[in-house]
Order: C-alpha cells, then sequence, then structure tokens
C-alpha cells in the first residue's frame, strides 16, 4: 500500500527532516510510525498525502508513483486516504453532520439520502450518532476527536493516516480509539498511525517504524519487547 | 433546527427522483445539485452579513449607475436629435433657368417616387422672388430688376433613414446629375457638428464605462480576496480532504455572482431614481423650448443588460481573485 524508496526531504533552510528512507507498509496491515518530536513523524505523513513533496527518492502509494503525480491528480489522490489530525481540523461554524458530510460532499458522488446515510454510519461507528446537530466547540476534545475520524472514514478509504491522534486524550480515551482503529484494519483498511505515546504502542501488537533524526531505525521491526 | 429544514428537503427530492436512475445521470443530477447548493449556499453566506454585502453591492451599483445613467440621458438626446435630423437635412436642387414651371412640378413628383425621399417642395421663381423681398426687406431695389433672376427650386427631404450626412450626401450626389438640375445644396455642417457631438459623447460613455468595469472588478476581486484569507482555514481543510480547484473556487465565484447582480439591482434603482427626479424639471425646460424632448426611463432590455454586466463583472471579478490567491492556501 505503501512503498518509501530512499526517500529524502531536506527543507528549504536546508534542514534535513528525512534521509534515505525506506520501508513497505503492506495492505491491510497497521502500523505506529514513533519517534521523538522533530524526527520526521509528520513530515513523512505529509509525503504520503503529498502535501510535501520529496527531495529525493520515490514514494509510492496504492500502486501509485507520487513523483508523477500532477497537481490536477492531487485532489483524487487524497479522496484514497483518510485523515486524522492531531488538532482536529474540524470545521467550528459547521456542525458535526456537516463536517463529517465534508469528504462526500467534495467527492460529489452521493445524494443526500445517500449522504445522510453513511454519515449516521460513521458517526454510529465512533458512538456518536446523537451528536450530529452540535457544533465542534460543543463536544469535549475526545469528541472532537471522534468527529475528526468518523470524517476520514466516512469516504471507506483504502488507507488511513493519523498524526497524534491521541496527543490530546486521557489513556482511557486513547485506548478507546486505538481500538476504532483496531477495528478498520480487521475490514480490511491500512493504518499508519504517528504518535509518541510508547506506553500505548507497547501494549498493542503492531508493528512500529521508529524515526531518528531523519533515518529509520529498524524499517521491518516488530513492536519491541515491553 | 436548520438540518431538520435539509431533511424535508431530502425527502422531497428522493421522492421526486426516479427509483432507479443509471450512473451517468445520476452524476449529472449530482453536479446540477452540487451547483445549486453553492449557488444558494454563497447566496446564504452573503446573508449573515447583510451590512457587507449591501456596502460591496452599493459600491457596484454606484459604479454601474454612472454608465448606464450617461447611457439612458445619451438615448433620449438621441431621440430628440432624430428628430432635429428630418427638418435639418435638406437639400435645395436649383433647376435650369430653361425649366417651365410644369417640367419641374413632373420632376417634384419622380422625385417623390424615390424612396430616398421623405417629401419635396417646389419653390417657383416667383414665389422664391416673394419671399427673398419680403425676407430682405430690398422689394425697392428688386423693382429695378426687369427679369426675375431667381432659378426654380426643389426642397428635398430625406427619409428618415437617409438624414445621416453620409446618406444625404449619397442623395446630394445623384440629385445634382439629374439634367434639369444646375445646382445642388446641402447644409450639413449644423447636422455632422451634431453627430460628431453625440459621437463624442457615446464614446465617453463607453471608455466611462470600461474605466468603471474594471473598477467593479477590483471590488469584487478585493472583496473575495478578503473572504479567502477568512476562510483559510476551511480551504485548507477542504484540501486536505481532497478538493479541486474548481469545487473550492465555486462559492466565491458564486459569490462574486450575487454581489455583481445585486450591485446591478442598485444601479437600476439609482438611475431610474435620478431620471424621475429630473423629469419634471427637464420638461419645463424643454417646454420652453418648444422641445418635445423627456428623460425616458432605462427600457427593460437596457435593465437587462446592466443586470447581466453586473453579474458577469462579479463572476469574472471572483474568478480572477480566486484563480490568483487559491494556489497561496496550501495546507502545511
Amino acid at each position: 500500500m505503501i512503498e518509501f524508496r530512499k526517500v529524502g526531504k531536506r527543507y528549504p533552510s536546508g534542514h534535513a527532516a528525512l534521509t534515505e528512507v525506506s520501508f513497505v507498509l503492506a495492505r491491510g496491515e497497521m502500523a505506529f510510525l514513533t519517534g521523538h518530536s522533530g524526527a520526521g513523524k509528520s513530515t513523512l505523513l505529509k509525503l504520503i498525502a503529498f502535501i510535501e513533496r520529496p527531495s529525493s527518492g520515490e514514494v509510492i502509494v496504492n500502486e501509485r508513483n507520487l513523483n508523477r503525480l500532477e497537481r490536477g491528480h492531487i485532489p483524487y489522490h487524497r479522496r484514497s486516504l483518510g485523515m486524522i489530525f492531531q488538532d482536529y481540523r474540524l470545521l467550528q461554524d459547521r456542525t458535526v453532520f456537516d463536517n463529517v458530510a465534508l469528504p462526500l460532499v467534495i467527492g460529489g458522488e452521493y445524494d443526500q439520502r445517500e449522504t445522510g446515510r453513511r454519515v449516521r454510519a460513521a458517526l454510529d461507528k465512533v458512538g456518536l450518532l446523537g451528536k450530529e446537530k452540535y457544533y465542534p466547540l460543543e463536544l469535549s476534545g475526545g469528541e472532537q476527536q471522534r468527529v475528526g475520524i468518523a470524517r476520514a472514514v466516512v469516504h471507506k478509504p483504502v488507507l488511513l493516516l493519523a498524526d497524534e491522534p491521541t496527543g490530546n486524550l486521557d489513556p482511557d480515551l486513547s485506548q478507546e480509539i486505538m481500538a476504532l482503529f483496531e477495528a478498520f484494519q480487521r475490514v480490511g483498511v491500512t493504518v499508519l498511525i504517528a504518535s509518541h505515546d510508547h506506553d500505548l504502542i507497547a501494549r498493542m501488537n503492531h508493528r512500529v517504524l521508529t524515526l531518528q533524526q531523519g533515518n529509520l531505525r529498524n524499517g521491518t521491526a516488530e513492536a519491541p519487547a515491553s | 433546527m436548520k438540518r431538520r429544514g435539509e431533511h424535508g428537503q431530502d425527502s422531497k427530492t428522493a421522492r421526486a427522483a426516479p427509483r432507479k436512475a443509471g450512473p451517468r445521470q445520476r452524476g449529472l443530477e449530482n453536479y446540477v445539485t452540487h451547483h445549486l447548493r453553492a449557488l444558494f449556499a454563497s447566496l446564504g453566506q452573503l446573508a449573515r452579513a447583510p451590512l457587507a454585502t449591501l456596502m460591496t453591492a452599493a459600491v457596484i451599483g454606484i459604479a454601474l449607475a454612472l454608465p448606464a445613467g450617461f447611457h439612458a440621458l445619451l438615448a433620449s438626446v438621441q431621440a430628440v436629435a432624430a428628430g432635429w435630423e428630418g427638418d435639418m437635412a435638406q437639400i435645395s436642387l436649383f433647376l435650369k433657368p430653361s425649366i417651365k414651371d410644369d417640367q419641374a412640378a413632373g420632376l417634384a413628383k419622380r422625385l417623390r417616387g424615390m424612396r430616398e425621399v421623405a417629401d419635396v417642395r417646389f419653390i417657383s421663381p416667383q414665389q422664391a422672388l416673394a419671399e427673398f423681398e419680403q425676407s430682405s426687406g430690398l422689394r425697392d431695389a428688386l423693382a429695378y430688376l426687369n427679369v426675375n433672376p431667381l432659378p426654380a427650386v426643389l426642397v428635398v427631404r430625406p427619409g428618415e433613414k437617409y438624414s445621416t450626412p453620409a446618406a444625404a450626401r449619397t442623395l446630394l450626389r445623384r440629385l445634382e446629375s439629374m439634367t434639369e438640375v444646375d445646382s445642388a445644396q446641402l447644409d450639413l455642417a449644423w447636422l455632422e457638428r451634431l453627430h460628431a457631438i453625440i459621437g463624442l459623447a457615446a464614446r465617453g460613455v463607453w471608455l466611462l464605462a470600461m474605466v468603471l468595469a474594471v473598477g467593479v472588478l477590483l471590488v469584487v476581486g478585493n472583496t473575495i480576496r478578503l473572504g479567502i484569507q477568512n476562510r483559510r482555514d476551511e480551504i485548507i481543510v477542504t484540501k486536505l480532504l481532497g478538493a479541486t480547484d474548481g469545487f473550492i473556487r465555486r462559492p466565491f465565484v458564486y459569490g462574486g455572482m450575487w454581489y455583481g447582480l445585486f450591485g446591478g439591482l442598485i444601479a437600476l434603482v439609482v438611475v431610474n431614481g435620478l431620471l424621475l427626479g429630473l423629469s419634471g424639471p427637464t420638461q419645463q425646460l424643454a417646454a420652453l423650448y418648444h422641445s418635445g424632448f423627456r428623460l425616458e426611463l432605462l427600457g427593460g432590455l437596457a435593465s437587462l443588460i446592466v443586470l447581466g454586466v453586473g453579474a458577469a463583472l462579479g463572476w469574472l471579478g471572483a474568478w480572477l481573485a480566486v484563480s490568483r490567491h487559491l494556489r497561496d492556501v496550501e495546507p502545511v
């Protein structure tokens, strides 16, 4: 699903965020991306979503080489992904329903009835079915993050990217959200989660990619024994 | 509450739509639905800030009202001038001395049959002399002449379509070449001056309209640019979720179109209000000059043009602004 071939990313300031990173994430796999802050986790996710372009090497997502992606095709590439952000990135002036419906509205494939059905299914999955008329600021942080997750999965993406999804949440909520991700993986979605919550990662038995100053320490390692 | 309203609409469209539409048809339906939704969503966006919307629309309205108002004035002047033209474009045909009165009358009859000619007046040498005696006050001096030196004259008034300087000149050349005619005269100086003044005014209105059109583009562009800045976060999120430039551009472009349309409406109110306000005094003044001049309000077609031009300029201004600024708003 994701393949990095000797990917380097150097910012105009000269800072090298990633150097020669290579790994393969198979379809349906779930993995954690970990490392200290500034180790390049966010950069790596941004390369997959084509928010950043690599300075060297190749990024292949869903059998598509992003180096050959034209500007006009970027939106269609992003529609195959579901992205979850640490700061949720919800639209504050829209209801929960409208926020979650946004990927479907952008995709433009479904009529209102089908859109409503899918939005309610996604909200049901994250346990927020009763809150569709609320505005994001009326919800707790955990609930907002779950709205973000519902929005990321409403259009049934093949790949789920999460950047510190539990960064602002207490341990119980974090555990709940991780269980959600596992549920998605079970139905065939590839999941990549950037997190520095070592305790949480250690408790779950998934592959771990560790970044250290822009280098991937062990691309094929299993979860470290705790 | 808002949501409930949309659900009501939802169930209505669901009932109206055929149960099993083909994917292509459904795609088209969705496309139209999305455009309509963006159209009315942008209207709702403007309605949420009525004062700001009104101010922008008023600026556009005044910019549109100026050329529209001048155009209306010019149209009224042209209508009066067209009436004058028929009187002013007169061709005097001085007939050869050998032509008898009955021959001249025959020529007059022939000329009346021409489609370029509206009317022919025959002035016999005797009539001409009598007129000249009266107007010149030289009766006694003229009494010393034993022959009437004046030729017979046919005064030809061209038809309405042939009253313009160029057409009248062509007619003059034709009439001049007739065997009975000694010489022909057309006094065009006045007519040409009038046409030159009207032409100048019309050109002025056009140039003013173009300058103000650029003004409208800039006003709409600036308003939309501010809108893009205000909704920067929203644009970034929709880009992250895979929105195309067209999707992001749509509400702004429709918003610009609404601004232009409202501006056009304001322009119509302003222009017709001014014309109504001026019509009383104008008619008084015209009556003092025994003129039938009256101010005409903007007609149906002119009103549609004002609205259409307003909407088109708003659309274009927004499109230019969004295209220019959208690339600057990229997720990081």
